[in-house]
């Protein structure tokens, strides 16, 4: 999705110069008025419709959203403004720093171990040849595509004080250490934390296998005939040609843990105590139970920021370099020589 | 230079635990949904998906998520045709400002739309009803949608268009006649992520339908039927959770390459 769509039809007109040559001069530098009657004013006609429903269903509401952060409103009475003072509320009131909090506890367990799980994995699968590929992925696919409600209620069920996990432990002569994980205030939290890496690490081997199958074999062959351990393989071959899917896979498993509501709400709706909040659950209960609406739009407006920067931020950190795709650079690289001739 | 084949059978014995990790919530709850109500006799026993069914009006559940996610899905398909088709094809006047607008919306976190959505929708009487739950989905899968038809449209080939321009099809034409034949894999795929994307909507069910039993979708309904049987039997809740679950498996079974596809290699492009 790089290429913008009005350039679409330039491109291609520069790339195919036997079919469209007689245009394409005058699209190269167009004056103000040639470049207004040479757009396709009928096009807005098939846009519109999706543009209508995404405007009144999306951009609008976000406009409201913005609006109301700006006022201290109950939903019924007229609201009174309060400049940045919603906003200041997010960073300084206790409640909400918690949450927060838990959510860069949780960015850890959603985010950063199934990366690190399904890298692994990954780099150890890209040394042999894998057998039953197409059911190894389908399974471990599996957590999904199943609804956030199922997945709770197998967790509840799974992580009960008389459940399995309880169970486990007990065969094992771990008993002490059962407890109900969900209801403690200890271990609620990275409870969840593990049903998030549950859900993601599948997510993430899945599209590192993708990646990998796209990786030239010969380029192996030929860092093993130059000596390289597999450690040195994985930094070398296997991680520098991982980046796309790397990019991807932390951008949505971290959209999933900054929001992160369903889960949560249907194992322990915050609790025991606030030991598990997340924003977007202060969200839900500011604006539909505290009936605090501008603080929770103002909550919900910082969550929507963070993740845009966080999505800029990784795709700019893990952007491909210059020069052919899947081709690793560096000085390190023991294969080069070899790849290159 | 072979590989030692320790070194496969090692790897192939983290991928099944890999697997069995994957598996065994689900499975877990299969088989406590089968142990049966307590009190019951002991070995296999089906009471407690009748006693779910039941009680917790499943059958309603499931139409009702049925008839949204078809309804969102086809509406959205038609939209992200036609707008796909024109942004990768025509020179769309503020082309570039509406694919920046949806790129965002592609990562937008629903949450910052909700509340203005439940007033805008109180205020048209759609609230409990299910306008309330098609026309927002509609909208939030709009940019996937178009995104998605407008790779596609940019991947057909120039000349094809072409030809069919010199033959004298108008622009709509040739959108029907001549690429909507060949994009049926493409369309194929978007529907079925659509479809499970709006099958598994929590949120603004919760929000926008959250009285009213007759329209509310499987993922609601079973978390109502959860929290209020949270202290009753774990064998019904557990047959509730597998009924809720059945359908997508099935589906799953059999478009699970087509799923896999689309959700990951979708996203890298």
């Amino acid at each position: 999705m790089s290429t913008a769509a009005p350039t679409t039809g330039r491109d291609t007109a520069a790339s195919a110069p036997a079919s469209t040559n007689r245009t394409g001069g005058r699209r190269r530098r167009p004056s103000p008025l040639t470049y207004l009657s040479s757009l396709h004013w009928t096009s807005l006609l098939y846009v519109a419709p999706a543009l209508a429903f995404f405007g009144v269903f999306v951009l609008y509401p976000i406009g409201i959203s913005v609006w109301y952060s700006f006022y201290d409103y109950d939903g019924l009475t007229v609201g009174t403004p309060v400049g940045w003072g919603n906003y200041t509320a997010v960073f300084t009131d206790s409640q909400l720093r918690a949450a927060l909090l838990h959510s860069l506890v949780l960015l850890f367990f959603y985010a950063a171990l199934p990366v690190c799980v399904g890298l692994l994995l990954a780099g150890a699968m890209s040394r042999i040849r894998v057998y039953g590929l197409t059911v190894f992925r389908a399974v471990l696919f599996l957590p999904q595509i199943l609804s956030s409600v199922v997945v709770a209620v197998a967790w509840r069920n799974l992580l009960a004080e008389d459940g399995p996990a309880n169970a486990v432990l007990r065969a094992v002569g771990l008993g002490r250490f059962a407890t109900s994980w969900l209801g403690d205030f200890d271990t609620a939290l990275p409870s969840i934390g593990v049903i998030g890496s549950w859900v993601e690490y599948g997510l993430c081997m899945v599209l590192f296998l993708s990646g990998i199958v796209a990786i030239d074999r010969s380029t192996y062959e030929a860092a093993r005939l130059d000596g390289a351990g597999p450690v040195r393989e994985f930094f070398a071959i296997t991680l520098p040609a991982l980046r796309p899917q790397i990019s991807i896979a932390l951008i949505l498993t971290i959209t999933f843990a900054l929001r992160n509501f369903d889960l949560i709400w249907n194992t322990t709706r915050g609790g025991p105590g606030t030991t598990t909040t997340v924003p977007s659950l202060y969200v839900y209960q500011d604006a539909f139970q505290n009936r605090m609406l501008g603080r929770a739009s103002a909550l919900a407006i910082v969550l929507t920021v963070v993740i845009l920067l966080v999505v800029v931020v990784v795709q700019l950190a893990l952007r491909e370099r210059e020069g052919p795709r899947r081709r690793f650079t560096g000085p390190r690289t023991p294969a080069r020589k070899v790849h290159s001739s | 230079m072979r590989i030692a084949r320790s070194e496969s059978i090692a790897t192939h014995a983290l991928l099944v635990l890999a697997s069995v990790v994957a598996v065994f919530p689900l499975a877990s709850i299969v088989v406590s949904s089968l142990q049966g109500v307590t009190g019951s006799s002991s070995g296999l026993s089906f009471t407690a998906y009748s006693t779910a069914w039941t009680q917790g009006r499943f059958g309603s559940a499931l139409l009702s998520s049925a008839l949204v996610s078809v309804t969102v899905v086809v509406v959205t398909v038609v939209l992200a045709a036609l707008a796909g088709y024109a942004l990768a094809t025509m020179r769309v006047p503020g082309g570039k400002v509406i694919v920046a607008l949806l790129l965002v919306g592609l990562v937008l976190p629903y949450e910052v739309t909700v509340l203005p959505l439940y007033e805008m929708l109180t205020g048209w009487h759609l609230i409990d009803t299910y306008g309330a739950l098609i026309l927002p989905q509609i909208a939030l899968s709009v940019p996937l949608g178009v995104l998605w038809m407008r790779s596609f449209f940019a991947s057909v080939p120039v000349e094809l268009l072409e030809a069919a321009r010199i033959d004298g099809t108008s622009r709509l034409q040739s959108l029907r006649l001549v690429v909507l034949p060949i994009a049926g894999p493409a369309i194929t795929t978007l529907s079925t992520v659509l479809f499970l994307f709006t099958w598994n909507e929590f949120l603004l069910a919760l929000i926008l339908v959250p009285d009213n039993p007759s329209v509310q979708t499987v993922p609601l309904a079973l978390s109502f039927f959860s929290g209020a049987a949270r202290s009753s039997d774990p064998a019904v809740t557990a047959a509730a959770a597998v009924l809720v679950a059945l359908p997508v498996l099935l589906a799953y079974v059999f478009l699970q390459r087509r799923l896999i596809s689309g959700l990951t290699e979708g996203a890298v492009k």
